[in-house]
């Protein structure tokens, strides 16, 4: 059972909720800074191609046209892992990549200058599919990652930063299987995330070593901690406005950061670039595409005894982090699968189409989508229900895995299998389940089937945080972190934290702007790491505040500060709370007490997530229905309970569990082009098409910091894909290996078309 | 890959919006919005491929009212005229002479700041995450209240099925719509 406390735990306003209903809290767009530009992008019609003339004279020449840039006149910053991706190439490697850039005093002069650039191209052969890019006579799409096969590493995670999973003996491991089954799967619909608010950067300098950003990042210090090596070391301040959803995609990608500091390099005046709807779909940050061969050996009983294979990771025409995204997945696929003998080998291609970058689920979720069904397949062959195996197979205390940095870490956290049967229970999972290929009921022509899929991940405790607290003497504190705030009520919650450990009134306790001038250093909010990370560096910042506030009171009260408490600004001798003198006579009126935290990296703990899915599949017409999900984690200790609700039900959007029913980015691979790159044509699940949907929350103690929580919010969506599969394919009576299951593959399967 | 204001003078059928601009070319536009009266002169505060919310959040500074596809796809922008909930990224402001504009900014009580009940039903029940969608949701949550104080469940998710939340707080929102619409009986 969870602790009771005075603000942890309980339903409390979101700090931002008045400005959101009102209308008042400032997005990227609602922003005008003096004499601020436009900043508009031309985008390459052609998938491959190099620019063989440009000719900007007349674009120049437009009334209110400030700067045009081209590959020859942009600033020499080079972005991506490896660098690969310069502010503007002469080369372009998929429809809408950057051809030039305008920066004007209106948005409409901007457009129009950009119709007047003439590009002459020289179109070349393009390659669309990851495994084709890397045969021999594939087209080469970057000098700097010959075969299109990238590099593998990613040095700021560690020297040893994980590449692939290797370890024990798989030749042993299949030896000793009871089963050894082999498939492909495929998790390639390349989805948007598709957060409702565009992105977007406005860019200013102050002087020529330092550049302002405002951003509609999630995590505003990642895009100075990145920003500054790419722009050669100068001083970087980001300020992140109000985020209008991120999902991931909203960190770091340094695209439009980059083109809106070299407009405004240009112009000497501010510069947005806020990207139009199209623009957010047809050249901003999609998911990877995921492909597994491999080959599982299993025991009658449900252990893993080797899985060796092939994973290949499509990012696109660049790489953001995809190395680090590919390292996570590794990881993560080990806390789902005890398993002693591994040997999956993973390739990071590049291809013609617009890139990939960080989303949610951050390589997780893509490759949980397409190594869950093959082992789906080895479960089926040793007769196994898929929760018995999940509850055997999830990492439990005393166990360990190789996390991102390619470290071995010993798992000291808590076993799961509770809150998988307890959403079990509460999903009816007994009662439905029948058996591979069997379907729950069968109504006409409809086919009911449930499936489930499970994920988690060490990266709760990732990377460093750090915190001050301060407190003044009319007994209110300021958190300073650096925290950006896109829709998981994060700076509430660590403002709630804070509450606690000083016993405040929540109204009395503020967070600072996510603003890197005025704050310490901070990460980010990623991989569901706020809670324990940023949650662990606020509470160690208070109680050290606390303990001076404590020593100064002390010789006042004639006590010793460890006797004393405080509570509403009050500080007195623990049980007796009649005599207590306010802070200000402790502190004295000018002074403020400041204390300090500090995180570091702990990959030694993980969340977990559980789906369980029932779909409604029609025979005839092939259409899948989706009519329940059962969300079941354990979180240690919830923070906020409708905050914790929304971020579950979450799993619905941001390209999550619809990526198996409905979700697709739909490339032309003869042109290159997207072809439903608008809300319309885009598939989205609205109002009337929800399912039933309850979450399980457990509450075990967590060993993370002093209110034993620890983060869910990321990992919602990862197991939903494959438990969505794994129904239809139960309900259907024939296994479906790629992704979405529109209704044309289902009667595919089906023998029907 | 342009923004729907250019392209809305271009189409079929906005002839009829150009024809109505000659018209009204001598005379400004009047529009109240949230109670304000403002004139607007053709040609200089307003353009005929502007839409409503374009001079909404540029012109007039109402930037509560979101942008987000452009394209009449996503409900983001929607604000209240005459009462009725319209798309204002679809809707030419040279269309709206002597129309009446609530948008979200003009919900609370302006002499006391107290907020309409379906904002505090939003705060209450945590009904957004990132709140770029929110701003639409309450309007048409409002224009579906006022003409239907007591709507089920099943109404509530027809009148918003246009509004595009990828946060995915449906739930909670139908919740708090819920509890208003429980206080309305």
């Amino acid at each position: 059972m969870a602790e009771e406390y005075r603000h942890i735990g309980k339903a409390t306003p979101r700090k931002d909720a008045r400005a959101i209903v009102t209308g008042r809290a400032q997005y990227i767009d609602d922003i005008k800074l003096p004499g601020m530009l436009c900043g508009k992008v031309l985008r390459s019609p052609y998938p491959h191609a190099r620019i063989k003339n440009i000719n900007t004279s007349k674009a120049e020449a437009y009334p209110g046209v400030k700067a045009v840039l081209t590959y020859k006149n942009v600033p020499g910053w080079m972005g991506g892992v490896p660098y690969h991706r310069p502010v503007l190439d002469s080369t372009m490697r998929f429809v809408g990549d950057a051809v030039a850039l305008v920066a004007a005093e209106t948005e409409e002069s901007a457009e129009e200058a950009l119709e007047l650039i003439d590009v002459e191209y020289e179109q070349l052969p393009a390659v669309y599919d990851a495994e084709e890019a890397t045969k021999p006579d594939a087209p080469q799409l970057h000098e700097k990652i010959p075969g299109n096969v990238f590099p593998r590493g990613f040095r700021s995670i560690g020297e040893k930063a994980l590449q692939e999973i290797v370890m024990g003996d798989v030749d042993k491991g299949f030896e000793e299987a009871d089963f050894v089954t082999e498939g492909t799967c495929a998790y390639e619909n390349i989805p948007n995330p598709l957060p409702p608010e565009p992105p977007g950067v406005i860019a200013t300098w102050e002087d020529p070593e330092h550049l302002t950003i405002y951003t509609t990042s999630q995590s505003a210090a990642m895009n100075r901690n990145f920003g500054q090596p790419l722009l050669g070391l100068i001083d970087v301040r980001v300020i992140s406005t109000q985020c209008g959803g991120s999902y991931g995609t909203k960190n770091a990608n340094m695209i439009p950061m980059v083109h809106a500091a070299a407009l405004a390099k240009a112009t000497g005046q501010p510069v947005k670039v806020y990207f139009s709807k199209e623009e957010h779909f047809n050249a901003y940050s999609l998911r990877l595409g995921s492909r597994i061969h491999a080959r599982v050996g299993i025991k009658k009983d449900g252990t893993v005894t080797a899985l060796a294979g092939e994973w290949f990771v499509d990012t696109g025409a660049a790489s953001e982090m995809a190395q680090v995204q590919v390292a996570v997945g590794c990881g993560e696929a080990q806390l789902a699968l005890r398993c002693k003998n591994w040997n999956l080998q993973p390739k990071l291609v590049c291809t013609n189409r617009s890139p990939s970058g960080v989303v949610r689920g951050f390589g997780g979720q893509e490759l949980k989508s397409s190594l869950l069904p093959l082992m789906a397949i080895a479960m089926e062959k040793a007769g196994l229900d898929p929760l018995e195996f999940f509850k055997k197979n999830y990492v439990k205390p005393g166990d360990g895995y190789y996390w991102r940095d390619g470290i071995w870490w010993d798992y000291r956290g808590i076993d799961f299998s509770k809150a998988m049967q307890k959403g079990a229970e509460v999903f009816g999972w007994k009662d439905k389940w029948k058996g591979w290929g069997k379907p729950t009921a069968v109504n006409g022509s409809k086919r009911i089937g449930v499936g489930v899929g499970v994920h988690g991940n060490a990266d709760v405790g990732e990377d460093e945080s750090e915190a001050y607290v301060k407190l003044s003497p009319d007994a209110r504190a300021v958190l300073h972190a650096c925290v950006s705030e896109s829709g998981m009520g994060e700076r509430s919650s660590l403002c709630k934290m804070v509450a606690e450990v000083l016993n405040l009134p929540l109204e009395r306790v503020e967070i600072t702007a996510p603003d890197t001038l005025v704050n310490p250093f901070e990460f980010g909010l990623v991989g569901s790491r706020g809670t324990y990370t940023v949650g662990s560096a606020a509470i160690e910042a208070a109680e050290d505040a606390k303990r001076k506030l404590l020593d100064l009171a002390a010789p006042v009260l004639g006590a010793k500060p460890e006797d004393l408490e405080t509570k509403d600004g009050q500080i007195y001798v623990r049980g007796n709370e009649k005599k207590a003198i306010p802070w200000r006579k402790a502190m004295g009126i000018a002074r403020t007490l400041t204390g300090q935290g500090r995180f570091e990296t702990d990959f030694s703990l993980c969340n977990f997530m559980m789906i369980y899915a029932e779909v409604e599949v029609d025979i005839e017409t092939g259409k899948a229905e989706l009519l329940r999900v059962v969300a079941a984690t354990d979180c240690g200790q919830i923070i906020d309970p409708l905050v914790l609700e929304g971020q579950l039900h979450g799993s619905l959007g941001s390209a999550g569990i619809d990526t198996a029913l409905f979700e697709e980015t739909v490339l032309d691979r003869n042109t290159g082009h997207i072809l439903n790159g608008n809300m319309m044509d885009f598939k989205w699940r609205t109002f009337v098409d929800l399912p039933e949907f309850q979450n399980v929350i457990l509450e075990t103690p967590i060993p993370s910091h002093r209110f034993k929580a620890i983060g869910v919010g990321e990992v919602a969506p990862a197991p939903g894909p494959s438990a969505v599969l794994m129904a239809i394919s139960n309900a259907i009576g024939k296994r479906i290996m790629d992704y979405p299951a529109t209704p044309d593959k289902i009667l595919k399967a089906l023998g029907k078309i | 890959m342009k923004r729907n204001r250019d392209k809305v003078g271009k189409r079929e059928g906005a002839s009829q919006g150009a024809a109505t601009t000659s018209k009204t070319a001598e005379k400004n536009i009047s529009l109240t919005v949230n109670g304000k009266l403002y004139e607007l002169m053709v040609g200089k505060d307003v353009n005929p491929d502007h839409t409503l919310a374009c001079t909404l959040r540029e012109t007039l500074g109402y930037t509560g009212t979101k942008i987000a596809c452009d394209h009449g796809s996503c409900g983001a922008c929607t604000v209240l005229m005459d009462g009725e909930a319209v798309l204002s990224c679809m809707t030419l402001t040279v269309e709206c002479d002597g129309k009446n504009i609530t948008t979200v900014e003009g919900l609370e009580d302006p002499k006391t700041g107290e907020l309409h009940p379906i904002q505090q039903a939003f705060i209450d029940n945590t009904a957004f995450q990132c709140g770029f969608c929110t701003p639409g949701i309450i309007m048409s949550a409002k224009a579906l209240l006022d003409k239907n104080p007591s709507p089920t469940e099943e109404e509530i998710k027809q009148e918003l099925a246009g509004h595009y939340c990828r946060c995915v707080s449906h739930y909670l929102v139908i919740k708090a719509i819920l509890a208003v619409a429980g206080k309305g009986r």
